[in-house]
């Protein structure tokens, strides 16, 4: 959770989100963006946090337990046929999923 | 190997005393590794897709939502993949935390569906292990800090545009004109083994690989020829050897102060012992040098046996490792107990040298692949284990080698060879005859001992014929009997050698001396 305690969004801690880091996400993503929509993202992140800084204010409840050991055994499912894993791709290729090359 | 050799001392540079004293130095490498095995299960790791390639098989055919990463799709962990990672635990005498649990490791790459990979961080399911190995004669034991499960991702092509067949346009990342992804491989098991930097010799990382090959291929977790079953990252960094500790310990802020590689794209033991070497020699010459290893990541070339800078964006605080709410958590320590592994090898080897009295070269021969052992075993049961021991650590093995063969070649034949150990034992073919004729026409043409024997008259000549064969020697030969007499020694052998003719090599040479000299001295 990185809203502020203060819940002022305007007041920007070391966790809020900054257009440097927005731009540094979207290098990572391979993201072309530009200083404004840099800025305006981190601005919406802003928001969304401010949002989830809603949660803090949800009084205690009793947690049920956590669930353990959910496992299935090793037997073989019938997946998705080549036609189906391949319907929503923007291209395609060969059977392939065909995109642009990414180093 | 095209691995340079030794350092250009004379590059260094003479007015720099940081450069004479480093010369001095005698550096020593540091190396740490982090093994990939592909683990032996029927489904992938989150969901029920086969992890068995068909052959020529197409690609995005063994997919599902979940390992293709559709919105709303959800893992389920394989219950097979946790058990053998549970083996390898204990095979590595590792602990098994009372709780393990899964992470997302998130990084932007085409072969990554969801964006992030399934991975465990810091609860992994096996931690401090150890793995006793043999190099040079001595007994080495690396610790291993960790081992975790996490999914493989799928795998790319990197295209050029053209009219041609794919395999022929297909070509470097830098070189393409576009990537095709095949999701087959995503999700399939694997366990990753990360050593501490135990390891001083490039050497030693082989010696290392090898065992813990053969520990997996007891456990029954791994197949060994599997494409991409072994994948290996190797870090490795120089110090001075006179900050390794007696005990070949070195201090932390030593190793945190060198500067180190870490080597990526490594898949077999040779590649790992030669980009080692090559990585340890470059490092060493830019230090000669007075310059500064950087720390950095290297993609190893196994067609140039050299290593090359690889621009990583990531750096570890990127990953953004967060818990995979999706997976809940493990408890198995327990299973610990529950699960029983095989007796390992060297245990077997242990018990071959004491139960079979065999000698240690022999013992290691019979005991490093387990079907082999298992071979060894049923044959030493019923002959003699010695004769056993020759036929199938020298004489199969040898010529399965030969002929570019392994043991699992052969796994529904061994009747047959045990066949062809009984007729030996039985003296009913020689020991000549069944090995350059019998054995070898039965792995070159598929027959079995018995029909090798009746086509090629093999079968071992009856007293009688040889009696015969012995007197006729005599007879057709007085010049050689006169010899003998005269006590040249030739004359004898030369005798042997026309019964052997006579009986087409099917008796025994030393049989057919004794009756010689018992007709000529009688």
């Amino acid at each position: 959770m990185t809203a502020t305690d203060e819940g002022d969004a305007s007041n920007a801690d070391a966790d809020a989100v900054d257009p440097d880091e927005v731009r540094h996400v979207a290098d990572l993503a391979r993201v072309d963006l530009d200083d404004d929509e840099a800025a305006a993202f981190a601005e919406q992140f802003a928001d969304v946090l401010d949002y989830f800084a809603a949660l803090d204010e949800v009084p205690e409840v009793e947690d049920e337990p956590d669930l353990v050991n959910v496992m299935r055994a090793d037997e073989v499912r019938d997946g998705l046929t080549q036609e189906e894993a391949l319907a929503n791709a923007p291209d395609s290729e060969a059977g392939f999923f065909k995109g642009p090359t990414v180093s | 190997m095209t691995v340079p050799s030794g350092f250009t001392s004379g590059v260094a540079n003479p007015g720099s005393t940081m450069a004479r004293a480093a010369e001095r130095a005698e550096l020593v490498p540091v190396i740490g590794l982090e093994v990939h095995v592909q683990l032996e299960t029927d489904t992938k790791i989150f969901c029920g897709c086969s992890t068995e390639p068909a052959d020529d098989e197409e690609p995005n055919t063994r997919v599902c939502p979940t390992c293709l990463g559709l919105p709303g799709a959800l893992p389920v962990c394989n219950e097979a993949a946790v058990e053998a990672a549970v083996k390898v635990g204990k095979a590595l005498d590792a602990d098994i935390p009372e709780e393990t649990r899964f992470h997302r490791k998130n990084y932007y790459y085409p072969d990554l569906p969801k964006n992030f990979q399934i991975t465990q961080y810091d609860a992994p399911l096996c931690a401090d292990g150890e793995l006793e190995f043999s190099h040079e004669g001595t007994r080495r034991t690396v610790n291993v800090r960790r081992a975790h499960l996490e999914e493989d991702p799928g795998s790319l092509r990197h295209v050029r545009e053209g009219p041609a067949d794919l395999d022929v346009r297909t070509t470097s990342v830098d070189r393409a004109d576009y990537s095709l992804i095949d999701y087959n491989r995503a999700g399939t098991p694997l366990m990753e083994v990360v050593t501490e930097p135990d390891f001083r010799d490039p050497r030693e990382v082989r010696a290392f690989l090898e065992k813990l090959e053969e520990v997996l291929e007891y456990l029954g977790v791994f197949d060994a020829g599997r494409d991409g079953s072994l994948r290996i990252d190797a870090n490795l960094s120089m110090i001075e050897a006179g900050e390794v500790g007696d005990d070949g310990a070195i201090d932390e802020d030593v190793l945190e102060s060198a500067n180190r590689t870490e080597v990526k794209n490594i898949s077999s033991h040779k590649g790992a012992e030669q980009a080692l070497s090559y990585e340890r020699n470059r490092q060493e010459n830019l230090i000669k040098r007075g310059k500064a290893v950087e720390q950095e990541t290297r993609h190893f070339n196994e067609t140039h046996g050299n290593t090359v800078s690889m621009r990583s964006k990531e750096e570890e605080k990127d990953y953004r490792y967060f818990g995979e709410a999706d997976l809940p958590a493990l408890q198995v320590s327990d299973w610990k107990e529950r699960i029983a592994i095989p007796e390992l090898p060297d245990a077997r080897r242990e018990r071959f040298r004491g139960a079979y009295g065999l000698d240690a070269e022999a013992a290691s021969k019979l005991t490093s692949r387990k079907a082999v052992a298992d071979f060894y075993e049923q044959v030493a049961e019923e002959f003699d284990p010695d004769l056993a021991a020759a036929w199938v650590a020298d004489t199969l093995l040898g010529e399965l080698n030969y002929r570019d063969m392994a043991v699992e070649d052969v796994t529904d034949r061994l009747d047959e060879f045990t066949r062809l150990i009984e007729l030996v034992a039985t003296e009913e073919v020689t020991t000549k005859n069944a090995e350059e004729v019998v054995l070898r026409t039965m792995l070159d043409e598929g027959l079995t001992p018995d029909e090798v024997i009746e086509r090629e008259g093999l079968g071992t000549a009856a007293a009688d014929e040889v009696a015969a064969a012995v007197a006729e020697a005599i007879d057709e030969n007085p010049d050689a009997v006169e010899d003998y007499h005269a006590g040249e020694g030739g004359a004898i052998n030369f005798l042997v050698g026309q019964v052997m003719q006579k009986t087409g090599g099917s008796a025994d040479p030393g049989d057919v001396n004794a009756m010689l000299r018992e007709r000529l001295d009688g």
